[in-house]
Parts: C-alpha cells; structure tokens; sequence
C-alpha cells in the first residue's frame, strides 16, 4: 500500500465562520484578530502594520496604480496596487485625505514605496492567520 | 505628515523589525515559539543586511 495516500479534502467552512474575521483583517489591521479575542497579537498586528506604513508615508513614498507596459512593469504596478490596497483603512485614509507622491529620484522615497507595499503584504499574513484561527486550523 | 530622514541602516533596521514582528506573530502557535521565531527573522535580516553590506562595500572596491 503506497505510503503517499492523498488525504480526502476538507470542505470549506461557511462563510459566516470567516467572512466577518477576514473582512475586518483587511479593513482593520488586526481587527481580525481582535474579533476573535486574541487581543496580544492584534495589537502587535496593529502596531507593526500601520507603524510601516506612516514610516512609509514619512518617507514620501508613491503609492502605485496600475499600469501598462512590459510584463515585468504589469506585475509591479499592478501587484504594488494591490499590496497597498491590501493595508486597508491606513490607505483609504491616506488617500481620502489627499496623500499624493510622485515618483521622485531618492533612496529614501523607494524605501517609503517599499514600506507602503509591505505594510499591505503583512496585513494579507495577518488575514491569512485570521481566517485559519476562525476556522479553527489555528489557535 | 512630517518627513523623516532616515539612513538605509536606519530603514532596513525598521523594516526588519515590522517584518519579524508580524512572521513570528503568524507563523508559530505559542507566545514562546513566537518570539523565538521573531528574534530569529530579525537576527537573519541583519546578517543579510551586514553581509550584503559589506559584499558591496568589496564589490564597489
């Protein structure tokens, strides 16, 4: 008997189990958490994310919109959009509020743009760990 | 919004720390797995860091 046997695959809890932890992790960093009463890590979640991305505002960085061009060119502006979306409220609020950098020649302004992207890569960890502790994978 | 300043030590010393942070809060399951986990990201970011700065310190000549 082969030793590789495929385990049969779980089915996909309801999305009332996780829609509202996931939602609010990406709105709020760390709300996610703070929905299901792991109030420690949300407030590190919450610290960590919006604390890069006001340094990534402090440092003037761009926030990327989508744009055309070669491959290379697609896949960063369009997925530095989508990271910065991914910060949730700190971007709505920046943008709302008027923050508008242009891409300016500086090694301090690209760590600001990297900042601000990572900001959004980090709460998309901290929705991943949201929806397994709802679902119940996680603790 | 103020404008800071900041060196690229002072930025990816920054950056390390966020990042570690977040990694050890979402990837281990227990407070003492976390912040071992977090200290161990952060202690690897600053050897790349030291390594790569010095690899292009000889690079450069």
């Amino acid at each position: 008997m082969s030793s590789k046997q495929k385990k049969p695959k779980e089915p996909m809890p309801p999305l009332n189990v996780w829609g509202p932890a996931l939602a609010l992790a990406w709105f709020i960093p760390g709300g996610g958490h703070f929905l299901l009463k792991r109030y420690g890590r949300a407030w590190l979640l919450l610290g960590s994310v919006v604390a890069m991305f006001l340094f990534g505002l402090m440092m003037r960085g761009q926030f990327l919109s989508p744009r055309g061009g070669d491959l290379l060119t697609v896949l960063m502006y369009y997925g530095g959009f989508l990271s910065n979306l991914a910060a949730g409220v700190p971007y709505v609020l920046a943008t709302w509020l008027g923050y508008s950098q242009p891409d300016v020649a500086g090694a301090i302004h690209d760590y600001g743009t990297k900042f601000l992207v990572t900001a959004g890569l980090l709460n998309v960890l901290a929705m991943v760990d949201a929806y397994e502790i709802a679902t119940g994978k996680k603790s | 919004m103020p404008k800071v300043n900041l060196s690229h030590f002072e930025a990816a010393v920054l950056f390390a720390l966020f990042t570690s942070i977040v990694m050890g809060v979402v990837t281990k399951r227990s407070g003492r797995d976390r912040l071992t986990y977090g200290l161990y990201c952060f202690a690897w970011f600053l050897a790349a860091l030291f390594g790569l700065g010095w690899l292009m310190h000889f690079g450069h000549g």
